[in-house]
């Protein structure tokens, strides 16, 4: 008793060491994230004090505004400032919308998410079959087919995709609807509530909305899906190569199971842990390719948002939009590291 | 079988005597060891057909860019608005933009530019992350602390959207993009190199070299940073195909070569406007893009196969 009590506050204790080199580490990357960010708007060649007061502006309220903008503090107090307004919310004005900018990220944020969540979704449910079909067959003509699906998805650019999709589908075919997230006719109908169309329409009721809204969404998250699923398949064949190979297989299949039963159920059962941090990842990755996705198909997401203010050089959305898409990123790799230790035991012993 | 035969009864004529002398198992010198291996590599490499195909697609790329202006049938900057957005024919193979300039002339022009940002990126951030990594690997302590800490920062951030706000900092351009791209591709050298010098860094002949005398420096750049290439040149090779999609996203945003420069993510860009009517100004330039990054994936992948030391014992 007295041992196995010993052996649990020694394992707290490493828990407790592991989780505050954890945070640390997250603390420091975000700090360098924002520190990136700070320094791009600082080396940025437009005159935030002229962009502010216009350069018709006297000589005085140039100097004013220079003040009140913190202009004329050392670089590392102008540094403080920001993180202190980052943490407080506030990511400044944007030019463009004359919003916040944390009001307009909240806004559109959600429409990117509702994409890259279907894609990912898409992704896994595509991907991990063919990736585990590819490694039980590997080297014949499964096999070849995957390796061909992931080349071209490695090869090609996301947004020449898009553009060819909606150029077949949508011009062609007339199977898709156009860019965008709803036809004009149901645009502003329904109360955002989440943001998520999908998840509103469903709640109001209006299945009309529903079916136009999940209409829309299908090209585009097929689209990144492709992409994840490329991704995904080829790490999934991976770890179940790296399975089948194991002892315990050769075991169950002289046991007399059933190859479906080793294949699903034993091996792929052992493959899903390393598979939370790929799926993880390409989470992420979809945020990425959303912003070229997203101007492909006018989807009035973050990276729509982010490529407006881009053109416009509205530089206090553009960073914004970065920190944001950079603090996600690293949650999300948080995240799956979490789900590493808590689904692997081994992990955690270690 | 047939033709090993043929090559043991005719060692008399100049090829195969050449074939033999490549493949002796007691090489006579140095260079023709040297030689030996570089032709084993080869022979291994050609076995690999994806990878043949994909050298032949960098090979014709460039070529293509080499030859452009005596392949190319039209001026790629030349407007000609009687021609305007005329469809594929056999005056213009790939039909013509908006300005009635010929697609192809430009396709072809446009491979200089992604040759350009391709080699000028790696030439920037391989030897940043070379460096970076075989110091921190062999200093170790806090020198590797500090350094893998800022290359955990830059890999913990988006490629694509730091390079977008670093152009957009910087102002939109093809140096810009370059710059941008570079300083975002950096880190995953510095982590390769490390871990290559991690391995090697208490190897007996670096502890006969440093008891010979040589600095830190020597031992870095020379016994260290060689046996870092192979793998650097895989990665990096492979990374190709993600410079040049990254290259042409931002094109395409229109912020990376602006017009009238050829490249091919902003054609895509400006072929947009007219894509359901005259498909071929967008689609054409993708496939372009495509093909190339598919070469560049094709021969990184036969290139690890035949470089990677850990597979070749197979």
């Amino acid at each position: 008793m007295a041992f196995a009590g010993h052996l649990n506050s020694r394992q707290g204790a490493r828990f407790v060491r592991k989780m505050v080199a954890l945070i640390f580490s997250v603390a420091a990357t975000f700090l360098g994230l924002l520190l990136i960010t700070f320094l791009i708007g600082r080396v940025v060649p437009i005159d935030p004090v002229l962009a502010t007061v216009g350069d018709r502006a006297s000589a005085e309220v140039y100097e004013r505004a220079r003040i009140e903008l913190g202009l004329h503090l050392p670089l590392y107090q102008q540094f403080w400032i920001y993180i202190t307004q980052v943490f407080h919310g506030d990511l400044g004005h944007s030019v463009l919308t004359a919003n916040p900018v944390t009001t307009d990220i909240l806004r559109v944020f959600p429409a990117t998410l509702e994409l890259a969540t279907v894609a990912t979704f898409l992704g896994v449910l595509l991907g991990v079959p063919l990736g585990v079909i590819a490694a039980v067959y590997k080297g014949r003509w499964p096999d070849q087919v995957l390796r061909l699906v992931g080349l071209f998805g490695y090869s090609v650019p996301v947004f020449w995709l898009g553009l060819v999709g909606l150029l077949l589908f949508y011009g062609k075919l007339g199977w898709a609807p156009g860019p965008g997230r709803l036809d004009v006719f149901y645009d502003g109908l329904i109360d955002p509530v989440t943001g998520v169309l999908l998840i509103d329409a469903a709640m109001a009721g209006e299945w009309q909305i529903f079916e136009n809204a999940f209409a829309h969404l299908i090209l585009p998250a097929t689209i990144l899906g492709y992409f994840s699923l490329a991704y995904i398949s080829r790490m999934t064949r991976s770890f179940m190569l790296e399975q089948l190979s194991q002892e315990y297989i050769v075991t169950a299949r002289v046991k007399g199971l059933s190859s479906w039963r080793v294949i699903w159920v034993h091996a792929l059962g052992n493959v899903w842990v390393p598979l939370v941090t790929v799926i993880a990842l390409s989470y992420g990755n979809l945020l990425e390719g959303s912003v070229l996705t997203e101007t492909v198909f006018a989807w009035p997401g973050l990276g729509f948002y982010l490529t407006r203010s881009l053109l416009s050089a509205d530089m206090n959305a553009v960073l914004g939009g970065t920190l944001v898409v950079g603090s996600v990123f690293i949650g999300i790799n948080l995240l799956s590291d979490a789900l590493y230790q808590f689904l692997d035991p081994r992990a955690r012993r270690r | 079988m047939q033709e090993n035969n043929q090559i043991t009864e005719n060692k008399e004529t100049p090829k195969e005597s050449l074939h033999a002398w490549l493949l002796s198992s007691t090489p006579g010198s140095r260079r023709q060891a040297r030689w030996g291996r570089a032709y084993i590599a080869w022979l291994n490499f050609t076995e690999n057909r994806l990878a043949v195909i994909g050298l032949a697609i960098i090979g014709s790329l460039l070529l293509l860019s080499v030859l452009a202006p005596v392949l190319a049938p039209y001026a790629p900057n030349v407007p000609d608005l009687t021609q305007r957005l005329e469809p594929m024919s056999s005056r213009h193979w790939f039909g013509t933009d908006e300005l009635g300039r010929d697609i192809l002339s430009r396709i072809i022009y446009g491979s200089r530019l992604t040759l350009y940002v391709v080699v000028l990126v790696a030439i920037i951030a391989a030897p940043v992350g070379l460096l970076v990594g075989t110091v921190s690997g062999y200093l170790g302590g806090v020198v590797d602390g500090v350094l893998m800490r800022i290359t955990d920062i830059f890999l913990a951030f988006p490629k694509l959207i730091l390079a977008l706000a670093f152009v957009s900092a910087l102002g939109p351009g093809i140096e810009n993009a370059i710059f941008a791209i570079a300083i975002t591709s950096w880190p995953p050298y510095a982590r390769i190199a490390r871990a290559e010098t991690i391995t090697v860094r208490n190897e007996d002949f670096i502890a006969a070299a440093r008891l010979q005398g040589a600095g830190p420096i020597r031992l870095i750049s020379g016994h260290v940073v060689p046996l870092c290439m192979s793998s650097l040149v895989i990665r990096v090779t492979l990374d190709m195909a993600g410079i040049i999609l990254t290259a042409a996203g931002l094109g395409f945003l229109g912020l990376g070569a602006q017009p009238p420069l050829p490249e091919w993510g902003a054609m895509i860009s400006s072929g947009r406007k007219f894509l359901l009517d005259q498909w071929w100004v967008a689609t054409m330039p993708g496939i372009a893009i495509f093909i190339v990054s598919l070469g560049f994936n094709l021969l990184g992948d036969g290139l690890r196969d035949v470089l990677d030391p850990k597979t070749e014992g197979k």
